[in-house]
């Protein structure tokens, strides 16, 4: 079933124009409310007479997150915060988080995307989802919560954790549909076995899985042992959350909502579009939210994108599975992480520049771990164990308050960390994804 | 009459542990008893050298992290029992030990076990009171 025909079934004439027509309006109502874009836009001379098409859109400026960081908490909101009617949080760099507002209008969308890409799953109304994302500042809870409710379905809001008590809801409740993050499905999986529920009779049908990168190897193996078909979400909590972009059955690339989120793949050096199929970075315009609207946000993702029709029958541009990112960030249980934020909490422990590393790994049981290794210093260094473990256990919980991930902290000599070009190589991911 | 003990920081990974030692060696250090505490992911080797200050300075250069603690040796007599009578005076007097290791050469024929207090100097005041004899920093190195 498809959610939305008029939308996602669009002409690509039929979309441009209506493309258009939506970002002329949004550089009106942008123009029109004090703040952040009125003022960039004046500086360069544009108005709306400056948009007779959507390819108008590359004389506007780019928006970054060290923009929305910025104009923290409430500075980049267009209406007054007494319009705005929820407040989602997101993890920065360093400093304060991103705080994304949605007036009324923009959750209504939300639950529209929600509902569009629950269709696009598979999903019919009458079903049942569990959704086992966490609910909270986090968007993944709530916004298959609100897409669920608008397309019809019965929503069990698990949130995230509490294994047992979500196999016993699967076994008892019999839903057709899991929404979580991937590498929670297959822990879920692992769970099951050791409880001796057969994850083939009792399994979802569908799963839905987003907020952290995950490889085609993975899907199969979740496939496999849930028999399900898994299908990946995309969203960013800055563009509107999960809901930008879903697959539909044939997996052949995300459908991006295109009609309210204009998707551009730039390279993100020279800041030039690409040619359809090029992999750069993905730029995207909310052409119709209020809360806070957006121009041109680079969500520092790398992917292609696919103009061409489904077979599914729907002509909303694809965007493929996301191949990497243009800044050092990476996801950990779901949770956004950039080797920045560890280099603050040693820096304010050490007093000095600190040596570490990342080491992020998957467990069989599909639980990643995230394992920091820190250079050891001669002042912090004891003749006694018990302090250096003392003293590991203080980084692993000061870290842990700033990433809400658990970590294990390893001290390691000097100089081991492999360096390049004088500074400590960051990250080792050896998840394969 | 406190001694000095030089500690070195090791991840537990092949050759490390021979990498400290060669650097002692190289440096003309003679090691004069030793204990390795581990936990799951590092090590430290406590050692009694005869030169400390030098083999500090050595391991540094070669870019270990290494540090010097005070300590306490003490004469133990060489029969059952010698080593409890020891340890009862620091249990009778509430002295905190926190850990301890013996050499392998003896002073006469009594053994030699060094202690690391988190206060050395009441360890050192109790011990002279209760007539154990507490060796200086010559007597070791001349070991």
């Amino acid at each position: 079933m498809i959610f939305n025909e008029q939308a996602e079934c669009l002409s690509r004439s039929g979309l441009g124009e209506l493309q258009g027509k939506r970002l002329k309006e949004l550089v009106g109502r942008v123009s029109a409310c004090p703040g952040f874009y009125r003022e960039k836009l004046a500086a360069s001379g544009i108005s709306t007479g400056s948009i007779s098409s959507i390819e108008d859109i590359r004389k506007l400026p780019f928006t970054s997150k060290d923009d929305l960081r910025e104009q923290y908490p409430f500075k980049m909101f267009s209406k007054k915060i007494g319009q705005i009617r929820e407040l989602h949080v997101t993890s920065g760099t360093t400093g304060n988080p991103i705080v994304v507002g949605y007036s009324q209008e923009d959750i209504d969308l939300w639950a529209e995307v929600i509902a569009r890409s629950l269709c696009c799953a598979g999903a019919l109304p009458g079903d049942m989802i569990q959704v086992a994302y966490g609910y909270g500042l986090f968007t993944g809870g709530l916004g298959l919560h609100y897409g669920s409710l608008k397309l019809g379905l019965t929503v069990i809001p698990c949130s995230s954790g509490q294994t047992k008590r979500q196999l016993k809801i699967l076994h008892d409740f019999k839903p057709r549909i899991l929404a979580c993050t991937p590498s929670y499905a297959l822990y879920m999986a692992e769970t099951a076995r050791e409880m001796g529920i057969s994850a083939a009779e009792d399994g979802w049908e569908i799963g839905i899985f987003g907020a952290e990168p995950w490889s085609q190897a993975m899907r199969k193996e979740i496939e496999q042992r849930w028999g399900m078909s898994a299908i990946d979400i995309y969203g960013l909590s800055e563009i509107i959350g999960p809901g930008v972009a879903c697959e539909c059955h044939y997996k052949k690339g995300l459908h991006i909502a295109a009609d309210v989120f204009y998707p551009e793949v730039i390279d993100p050096k020279t800041l030039q579009p690409l040619a359809p199929g090029y992999p750069g970075e993905l730029v995207l315009t909310p052409l119709t939210k209020t809360g806070m609207p957006l121009l041109r946000y680079r969500t520092r993702d790398i992917v292609s994108i696919d103009y061409s029709v489904c077979k599914c029958g729907r002509s909303s541009p694809r965007i493929s599975k996301v191949l990497g990112r243009t800044d050092d960030m990476i996801v950990v249980r779901g949770i956004n992480i950039f080797p920045s934020q560890i280099e603050e909490v040693l820096l304010a422990i050490e007093g000095t520049e600190p040596h570490y590393q990342l080491v992020v790994d998957r467990g069989r049981n599909g639980l990643d771990s995230l394992e920091v290794l820190v250079e050891l210093k001669d002042s912090f260094f004891s003749d006694e164990i018990k302090y250096l473990q003392n003293f590991e256990n203080r980084i692993a919980k000061e870290i842990e308050s700033v990433l809400s991930v658990g970590v294990k902290v390893r001290l390691v000599e000097p100089k081991s960390i492999q360096r390049s070009e004088g500074k400590s190589k960051r990250i080792i991911d050896k998840r394969n994804i | 009459m406190k001694i000095t003990q030089l500690s070195v920081f090791l991840e537990n990974k092949k050759g490390r542990l021979y990498g400290a030692a060669q650097v002692l060696g190289e440096a003309g250090i003679d090691i004069k008893a030793l204990t390795i505490a581990e936990s799951e992911e590092f090590g430290v080797l406590r050692m009694v050298v005869d030169k400390p200050q030098e083999g500090l300075k050595a391991l540094k250069e070669k870019g270990f992290v290494a540090s010097i603690t005070d300590i306490v040796a003490v004469e133990v007599g060489d029969h059952p029992g010698g080593l409890a009578d020891v340890l009862k005076i620091f249990n009778d007097h509430d002295i905190n030990l926190e850990y301890m290791y013996a050499f392998v050469e003896k002073n006469a024929d009594n053994a030699i076990v060094v202690f690391r207090f988190d206060d050395p100097d009441k360890a050192i005041a109790v011990l002279s009171k209760n007539n154990i004899r507490v060796l200086g920093k010559k007597e070791i190195e001349s070991l």
